[in-house]
């Protein structure tokens, strides 16, 4: 059987090592239309203030293709999808037909609508072709403006500070990395990058966009007026669904799939920022742009194009981000507004630490950790597991809390690889 | 607060060029001694509360620390001693009772270090006993007036309930509350497994041993811990304590602190009581009382069982061995001056009763004289150190031997003799959970086995070398040894010969 | 695979498992060298809990199914084929914390001065991990399936 995969980052990285676990004859195809050996895009910004080499910027090794027997289709852009055929048209006019097929296109920028966008050293900062583009264009002493204070905006910024660049980030929140921080740990974060010379503008967006053929600066919707040689927009990333348009494949902001992966059309799977899978969180479908879950789906898809099918319980957001020394670790839901979550938090100013705990019905499903990110992982667990916490959640804010506050017969099940106890 | 005359017993020699501060010391000291200086950055140590158990100096990782004697000495007294006057200082600000723990470590004579075996030259060969079959074999219990036998050569003679060991050596009586539950699970395993029995001294019977049963001797002393019908009938004996040999004539007591929910569980007493053993049993107040008293514990588990008692060698032990053996008991156990303890005061421990080797001689020698050895086993105990003090023993005229210290060495004691501080850094004679965790039975268990298994070959290759091949021979057998040093008086209360003759 | 599993009850708190990691990982392999030529010490690569009167070691399960392994944004951590391993490779490694962040053991540890992630590899050079070799009370053992194996 031949399988078809368009995109070629982690999620179809997930899909081929798992099919190849299992089948080694059926033919795998992957087309993108980026010409570079499979990267990891959350590098881009390591890339750009010069802490990773590009050549360090790989995967997996040289010969994962070639060792996983999958036939690669470089630098064409697959255009349309026939669903009924069960063929996708490249760009070129070539014509693939597929047994199975995976969607892993993964997400596009999402661009504002406003003036002045085509200036040159307007950035947007989601690929390696983004990145070359705005290292070559940041030089030391230069001013950037970053629109969106979100994960990508905070990458950035780090990366063109590490380049001498002077940063400022615009941002239409009351704080920056909103989706994934309340005010507090907001603040603390802040105060790092403020303490290091980036200044951070919050509760407004960019307005216009000033400057001839090259970008002078940008007029914020508060008034302000900031002088800046490069721009870059990083307000977020949306689902790449262009290529199921004219299909009858069901989309929403992404690609609807099942537990499966599987879309609405039989054959044609999903998997990473393109789809739109079930957030066992928020206990509907979601599109959760984090590279773990990428991979994650990559395998469910590819386990179930070859007819194995492995339990999965869904996705829900995490995120490991630094900042230099101010690092932070989040899942989950992490900023309810409602009642029915009950919330366990410590701030330490001297030590600038956060712990914050979202719990609901004595389950964990959320946490924040700035700085005491040691053993964050035990709570991840938690959410995933959904184990009562009602017997250790007490010492759930202690400094040293581990598997030794859990009680002895499931902190022993765990341990010694017994039988999982709820 | 007053200043104290004392000044630290042991130092700690700590070579800095072998530290690396990985305060492995700091963490296993119960007593407090190492701890980790961050402005000088290193380690550093309070001499005065070293009592020189030596764990530190085994974890180390780089051998960094020796332990010595304090070179600190007063002027030179062969009358008032370093120890006299210490102790003199200590009840000078405490107004207490000196408590120790362990055996009396006074210069007394040791007399198995005055005795010689025998070997076999040019008549009555000796035997090798990895060619010849060896028998370690003895039966504990009373042995009927004569056997009867029938045609078909077997045994028409109904025996008294017997004790089978493969060697003559048993784990002597150690109450749980004296020592941790993990040194009771090591020795009711290793028991088990050396095909002998071990005691459970007077803290009762723990639950999770009741397995061990046949390989248990239960105790019944003058508190009555822990005893009831189950107690007596999950044994394979029963031993009434009137006494031992660390401290006859007073009783016992575990400070309520120490009685923690399961001790208090196992000895039928409330949790955090203090637990007194009183000096007599008071049902117990002449011989007659003790017959009534071994008769009603044969008749609570159907005469199935040897019921036994356990005595301190005293002046008198010999008239008080025959007396015990006409009220009924099935063996005498009889602890020596030598017999370690959890706890006792030091002037009792170290100036109340009498060395083993004479006692068992003169038992032995008594009841003979008396016609009723036979009906009695006897089992030496205070001090049993190495194969050749079983050999002698046996020879002077025990059954077998109890041990109990050597016991522990085997576990990892160092002899510091603070068991009294419940602090043991061994896990041995402690209840705080901290400490107990470092006995692991697993390993504990593996190291009595091969302590008696090692005595046991050497006692055979002492027999071998006497030219016996069955222990039986050597009881009482007092040709086989002879004296070294001692007086005329003393051979003859051992009823031995001197060397030469 | 052969794992290192902890037996709690018998562990002292001594964290020589601790001292033995450091020195196996080193540069000299030698105990006194490790500790005190070395300026940059090594990170340990087991976690030690303790909370009197409970204590024990924690060590990276090797998992099949490893998320760390699935979430790593570099590539660094796989899983050896043949040995069933899993070890992070520090060349490739960028301290992003990833997978701090999903090994619901929390095993594993942030190497901070190289910034790094530090796990428990078994001692693949050594044949038997340090840790198991060295505790004073058999508290570790290295077997196959679990404790009682």
């Amino acid at each position: 059987m031949r399988i078809v995969i368009i995109g070629n980052s982690v999620a179809m990285v997930g899909a081929v090592e798992a099919i190849r676990k299992y089948d080694t004859s059926s033919e795998i195809v992957v087309i993108s239309d980026e010409t570079y050996h499979v990267y990891s895009r959350p590098l881009i910004s390591y890339y750009l203030g010069n802490l990773v080499s590009e050549n360090k910027m790989i995967y997996r090794e040289k010969d994962f293709y070639r060792k996983n027997k999958v036939e690669t289709i470089f630098g064409i852009k697959v255009v349309s999808i026939d669903e009924r055929k069960k063929e996708v048209y490249l760009e070129n006019g070539d014509s693939i037909s597929f047994d199975k097929l995976l969607i892993a296109t993964g997400g596009k920028p999402i661009i504002p609508p406003v003036e002045g966008l085509n200036k040159k050293n307007v950035h947007t900062f989601i690929k390696m072709d983004d990145a070359k583009k705005l290292k070559e264009a940041a030089k030391p002493g230069s001013k950037a403006v970053i629109v969106g204070g979100g994960l990508i905006g905070f990458k950035a910024a780090e990366g063109l500070h590490h380049l001498g660049v002077d940063v400022t980030i615009v941002e239409l929140a009351d704080r920056i990395l909103s989706t994934i921080l309340d005010t507090e740990g907001a603040s603390l974060v802040s105060q790092s990058l403020q303490n290091d010379g980036i200044k951070i503008i919050t509760g407004t967006t960019v307005d216009k966009i000033i400057g001839d053929e090259y970008v002078k600066g940008v007029l914020l919707k508060n008034g302000q007026e900031l002088e800046a040689d490069n721009l870059i927009i990083a307000i977020g990333v949306v689902p790449n669904v262009d290529v199921v348009k004219n299909t009858s494949i069901s989309i929403n902001r992404g690609i609807l799939v099942d537990n499966t992966m599987k879309t609405s059309v039989e054959d044609v799977y999903a998997a990473g920022d393109v789809a739109e899978g079930y957030d066992m969180l928020v206990e509907s479908n979601r599109v959760v742009p984090i590279w773990p879950n990428a991979y994650m789906q990559g395998e469910i898809a590819g386990l179930s194009m070859i007819g194995i099918n492995k339990s999965f319980k869904g996705i829900f957001p995490m995120n490991s981000i630094g900042y230099k020394n101010t690092n932070m670790i989040t899942a989950g839901i992490t900023n309810p507004q409602q009642e029915e979550f009950e919330i366990i938090s410590k701030i330490d100013h001297n030590r600038r630490s956060y712990k914050k705990f979202v719990v609901k019905e004595n389950r964990l499903v959320g946490f924040i950790l700035i700085n005491d990110i040691d053993r964050a992982g035990l709570f991840t667990g938690f959410i995933k597991n959904e184990t009562d916490i009602t017997p250790f959640k007490k010492y759930l804010l202690n400094d040293d809390f581990g598997f030794i506050y859990l009680p002895k017969e499931l902190r022993k099940a765990k341990m010694l690889d017994l039988e999982v106890v709820r | 607060m007053s200043l104290s005359y004392l000044t630290p017993e042991f130092k700690v020699l700590r070579d800095y060029d072998k530290c690396i501060n990985c305060k492995v010391c700091m963490r296993q000291c119960s007593f407090e001694v190492h701890s980790y200086d961050e402005h000088l950055d290193k380690m550093i140590s309070n001499d005065m509360n070293c009592v020189n158990c030596q764990r530190c100096v085994v974890l180390c990782p780089t051998q960094a620390l020796t332990i010595i004697k304090h070179p600190q000495t007063f002027k030179e007294h062969a009358n008032w001693t370093y120890d006299a006057i210490r102790d003199i200082y200590r009840q000078a600000e405490t107004g207490g009772v000196l408590l120790s723990s362990m055996g009396n470590d006074r210069p007394y004579p040791v007399y198995w270090d005055k005795m010689v075996i025998n070997a076999s030259q040019v008549t009555n060969p000796s035997i090798d006993p990895l060619r010849e079959p060896m028998e370690l074999r003895v039966y504990i219990g009373r042995k009927p007036d004569k056997i009867e036998i029938d045609e078909n050569l077997n045994v028409k003679t109904k025996m008294p309930p017997q004790l089978k060991l493969e060697t003559p050596i048993m784990f002597s009586a150690m109450s749980y509350g004296s020592i941790s539950y993990n040194a009771h699970a090591a020795l009711a395993r290793a028991a088990e497994e050396l095909g002998i029995l071990y005691n459970t001294g007077e803290g009762g019977l723990h639950k999770d041993f009741r397995k061990y049963g046949k390989n248990t001797i239960v105790q019944v002393a003058s508190g009555r811990f822990g005893v009831d019908r189950e107690y007596l009938n999950t044994a394979a004996a029963i031993e009434i304590k009137i006494g031992q040999g660390a401290k006859p004539g007073i009783g016992g007591h575990l400070p309520g602190e120490k009685v923690s929910e399961d001790i208090s569980a196992t000895r039928m007493i409330p949790a955090g009581s203090d637990a007194i053993s009183p000096a007599p049993h008071h049902d117990i107040y002449s011989i007659e009382d003790l017959a009534q008293l071994i008769y009603s514990l044969k008749e609570a588990t159907d005469y199935q069982k040897p019921v036994g008692v356990k005595i301190a060698a005293v002046n008198n032990v010999a008239a008080i061995a025959s007396g015990i053996a006409r009220a009924g008991a099935d063996y005498i156990a009889i602890d020596g001056f030598r017999g370690g303890t959890g706890a006792a005061p030091k002037r009792i421990r170290d100036n109340v009763g009498i060395p083993i080797e004479f006692a068992i001689a003169a038992v032995d020698a008594r009841l003979r004289s008396e016609g009723i050895r036979h009906t009695i086993s006897l089992v030496a105990a205070g001090s049993i150190r190495n194969s050749a003090d079983i050999v002698k023993a046996i020879a002077l005229g025990a059954d077998a031997v109890y041990i109990a210290t050597a016991a522990l060495i085997a576990l990892g004691c160092h002899m510091c003799q603070k068991c009294h501080t419940g602090k043991c850094n061994w896990g041995i004679a402690t209840q705080d959970p901290n400490l107990v965790k470092r006995l692991n039975p697993e390993i504990g268990y593996k190291r009595l086995v091969n302590l008696v298994q090692a005595w046991s070959h050497e006692i055979k290759e002492m027999l071998g070398g006497m030219g016996i091949n069955d222990i039986e021979s050597l009881k009482g057998n007092r040709l086989m040894l002879r004296g070294i040093g001692m007086t005329q008086k003393e051979l003859d209360i051992l009823g031995i010969l001197a060397a030469g003759e | 695979m052969k794992k290192v599993y902890v037996k709690e009850e018998v562990c002292v708190g001594c964290r020589l498992c601790e001292v033995y990691c450091i020195t196996s990982h080193s540069k000299y392999k030698d105990v006194l060298k490790a500790f005190k030529l070395e300026t940059q010490r090594p990170t340990p690569r087991i976690v030690i809990e303790e909370n009197k009167p409970v204590s024990f070691s924690l060590q990276c399960r090797h998992c099949n199914d490893a998320p760390c392994v699935k979430s790593c944004i570099t590539g660094a951590m796989q899983k050896d084929p043949s040995t069933g391993v899993v070890i992070c490779d520090t060349d490739k490694c960028v301290g992003c914390w990833t997978c701090v962040l999903v090994c619901e053991f929390g095993a594993i540890i942030r190497d901070v001065n190289n910034k790094v992630a530090s796990k428990c590899d078994l001692c693949a050079e050594a044949g038997e991990p340090a840790c198991v070799k060295n505790c004073p009370n058999e508290a570790l053992v290295y077997s196959e399936g679990g404790i009682s194996a």
